[in-house]
């Protein structure tokens, strides 16, 4: 029952980015095309599971049992770091074509809010593995799932007349708006 | 003080730049919040850009990166440490964002882009007047959701152990209209930002027609 309510709130009434707002920066920046929006979600998803992992482990049976839980930020931001440019140097040796279409998503995920927050949110949250698990993934799930809608509709508003002070990001913004009341449930 | 004007004005960390929005938005719910959390950003923006400065010379262009980080990262972790012992209700109240500082992209941007290509007076009042712009925008933010989303204007209450003195300001606005829940809520943080973000364009773009 507890994972249910877990994966519900995780992908929709309290999405990352339209609650949480976490993963702002890629939401404006690179959703701008649909395609692109697929690449940065996976790339994600990837990042945000395998780091959930080493540092939900790291943090019970490396920071809890020294009391150290102070330098949690600094160890999961090393963490988040490394992981990448390992995941990045892996792919690109031995599956070079995930790495052409994530190559350059990848360097921009080390400072991705979505990937600490989200990590962090896990130790706050105190969550036992199985729950942590079902969090990031959905979680990341549903950063792809709002990334991707909005991207569709990004395609339509640029060939649309937008006055002008509003064009590019103020618009977006607005937009964000409207999607966040659906996704939580006001509408 | 050109620098810290083009800080403020110019190169806006929210308004034209669209940096560390995931804080502008997350912390706005009250205006307490919302200048802790800037005199938080500038604090560390300040110390960060000023040892980067200093250590420019020593750090290989290929790991510039990974130290940067590790930089900002000690200066959150010891800002948190205070906040906890000090002000522990604040501390629960910024809860993640606090923390999230450190990927912040305003941060590391200016280490990358200012503090490591300048010298340290240069490296400080870019520092000043990137963190004073980013503080006025939250506070404008802020005061516009908390009033009209919730009718009062919250000064001290968190910090209140620190100050001793409690300051919450309550507006009522004479129609039935108000206060406009919404504006509290997430959709309400982006909608503002929009306008304001939009409002600002329109001031900059009439006067580009005047000075044309």
């Amino acid at each position: 029952m507890n994972l249910i309510s877990i994966v519900t709130s995780a992908l929709l009434t309290e999405n990352v980015v339209l609650t949480k707002f976490l993963g702002i920066c890629p939401f404006m920046g690179v959703s701008t095309k649909r395609r692109n929006a697929i690449s940065m979600g996976i790339s994600v998803m990837l990042v945000v599971t395998l780091s959930s992992i080493i540092t939900w482990t790291l943090y019970h049976f490396l920071l809890v049992p020294t009391k150290t839980e102070y330098l949690k930020t600094v160890l999961f931001v090393l963490v988040i770091a490394s992981l990448v440019q390992l995941l990045e140097i892996i792919l690109k040796r031995y599956f070079k074509q995930i790495h052409d279409m994530l190559g350059l998503y990848l360097p921009l995920i080390t400072t991705n809010c979505a990937v600490l927050g989200i990590v962090l949110l896990n130790i706050n949250n105190d969550y036992n593995f199985i729950e942590m698990l079902t969090y990031s993934i959905c979680s990341s799930l549903g950063f792809t799932l709002v990334i991707y809608i909005f991207s569709s509709m990004r395609e339509k508003i640029n060939n649309s007349d937008v006055p002008q002070p509003f064009k590019g990001h103020p618009i977006a913004l607005i937009t964000a708006a409207i999607m966040a009341l659906l996704f939580s449930r006001y509408v | 003080m050109k620098r810290i004007i083009n800080g403020i004005i110019g190169e806006n960390p929210i308004l034209v730049l669209l940096l560390g929005l995931c804080s502008a938005l997350a912390v706005t719910t009250t205006f307490e919040s919302a200048y802790i959390m800037g005199i938080c950003v500038l604090l560390i923006l300040t110390f960060s850009n000023i040892t980067v400065s200093l250590i420019k010379k020593l750090v290989p262009k290929n790991v510039e990166i990974p130290v940067y980080i590790l930089i900002i990262s000690t200066f959150v972790t010891i800002l948190e440490i205070i906040l906890k012992a000090y002000i522990k209700p604040l501390y629960e109240v910024l809860g993640i964002y606090l923390p999230l500082i450190v990927v912040n992209c305003i941060v590391l941007g200016r280490a990358m882009s200012v503090a490591s290509k300048s010298n340290i007076r240069t490296s400080i009042k870019d520092a000043i007047g990137i963190g004073l712009g980013y503080t006025f925008v939250l506070m404008i933010i802020a005061l516009f959701r908390e009033v009209i989303g919730n009718g009062t204007l919250t000064i001290m209450n968190n910090i209140s152990s620190l100050t001793g003195t409690k300051i919450i300001l309550k507006i009522e606005l004479s129609t039935n209209l108000f206060p406009i829940n919404i504006l509290t809520k997430p959709a309400g943080a982006f909608l503002t930002l929009g306008f304001l973000i939009a409002l600002f364009n329109y001031i900059k773009g009439g006067k580009k027609h005047e000075s044309n």
